[in-house]
């Protein structure tokens, strides 16, 4: 194993630069560095213009997303051994506005998050004193996947659709307002359908399946927006053939 | 995707994507050789249902069509349209695991399951139609 490493990592300075251009870096290679070590020993020992996000350092605050290499990653989870002498080229995430260096605007998914309401929809809530909503590990079941999502938005990177037309709502979204639909305790399916049924909702998506395989948290937005596809149609089937059944 | 402008921001870097961006990755080729592939597919709907229409107009009609299909050209296209129709329901049924999820007695089912169960309804109506065919 070589002791140092070279990154070629992309800088773009709003105030100088009209494009993205790439300077390279020589870090350690160690064992147990992962490539944001190496981002932060540049940050504090080579050159401390570099600005890129960063925080929890173990794959729960999400803000460390990247393109590694050519691929959307968590560089606090890609260790910089797995490419072997390098050099590593790192990028921001595809598919959003740079604002500076390795740092995305991601206003955009923000807005759109808001949009799925991605809390607990209560038609008429119970008196605090009836006490919890209780579910089964059986309810819990159906939706915890979904609700591992970390909001890194490796899935938008990695969505092709999204690049194209950015008004399309996005796999994490979807796969939230996906995590509340199959919980036994909410109510609010109805008003996120109104934003999901919409052109660039989830008939947006052509299942090209990318998202679910950059996904560091396996929560399978793809599976999300199939799923919610599926029971929209035969929703819709029902409510064509059997007009007078309860929907 | 609205425009903010701020004096922290300056000058958002939007990049375009290319037009190629389809062949820089594995998945994203194979993806687009999918949707392509999705005329010969078409096609085949289209022969089905002019053969239907042949076989309604009467012996005739049906030897004519018969003919027709027999021209190397029209042979050529119906043996690709095969490959890629098969291609098509593997791929298929591969992916229905994710959108479809079955429970049983509470539990939820595996996705080799449903993958299995499409393969083997697939088995099923082929013999079927197999046999329809085959025992005159």
């Amino acid at each position: 194993m070589a002791d140092r490493i070279a990154l070629k990592v992309a800088r773009y300075r709003p105030e100088q630069d009209s494009e993205v251009t790439f300077q390279e870096y020589e870090v350690p290679c160690r064992k147990e560095w992962v490539v944001l070590d190496g981002l932060n020993y540049i940050k504090d020992y080579v050159d401390g213009t570099l600005s890129y996000r960063w925080s929890c350092r173990m794959g729960i605050c999400g803000s460390c997303g990247m393109t590694v290499n050519g691929e959307p990653k968590l560089t606090c989870a890609t260790f910089l051994t797995d490419y072997g002498s390098g050099p590593v080229r790192i990028e921001p995430l595809r598919n959003f506005p740079i604002l500076r260096d390795l740092v995305v605007e991601i206003g955009d998914f923000l807005r759109k998050l808001t949009r799925v309401k991605p809390w607990i929809v209560r038609q008429d809530e119970k008196p605090l004193a009836d006490g919890e909503y209780l579910q089964t590990p059986q309810e819990l079941d159906e939706y915890k996947q979904f609700s591992m999502c970390i909001n890194c938005m490796l899935c938008y990177a990695a969505c092709p659709i999204y690049g194209l037309d950015p008004k399309f709502i996005g796999p994490a979204a979807i796969a939230l307002a996906q995590r509340y639909n199959l919980d036994s305790r909410d109510e609010g399916a109805r008003e996120r359908h109104a934003v999901l049924s919409e052109h660039q909702g989830i008939w947006g998506c052509t299942f090209v399946g990318e998202c679910t395989k950059v996904c560091p948290k396996n929560v399978d937005p793809a599976g999300a927006i199939q799923r919610y596809k599926l029971s929209t149609a035969v929703e819709a089937l029902q409510s064509f053939f059997l007009p007078w059944g309860g929907r | 995707m609205s425009e903010l402008y701020t004096e922290y921001h300056p000058r958002w870097l939007r990049t375009r994507v290319s037009t190629y961006w389809w062949l820089g990755r594995r998945s994203y080729f194979a993806f687009i050789a999918r949707e392509l592939s999705s005329v010969f597919v078409a096609w085949f709907v289209v022969y089905l249902l002019r053969l239907i229409r042949a076989v309604a107009q009467g012996p005739s009609a049906y030897e004519r069509f018969l003919e027709w299909s027999a021209q190397p050209a029209i042979l050529l296209l119906n043996v690709v349209t095969f490959v890629f129709v098969v291609f098509h329901a593997i791929t298929w049924f591969n992916l229905a695991p994710q959108a479809i999820v079955a429970h049983f007695r509470g539990k939820r089912l595996p996705g080799t399951l449903i993958t299995a169960a499409n393969y083997a309804a697939w088995a099923v109506t082929s013999v079927l139609v197999a046999w329809l065919l085959l025992r005159a």
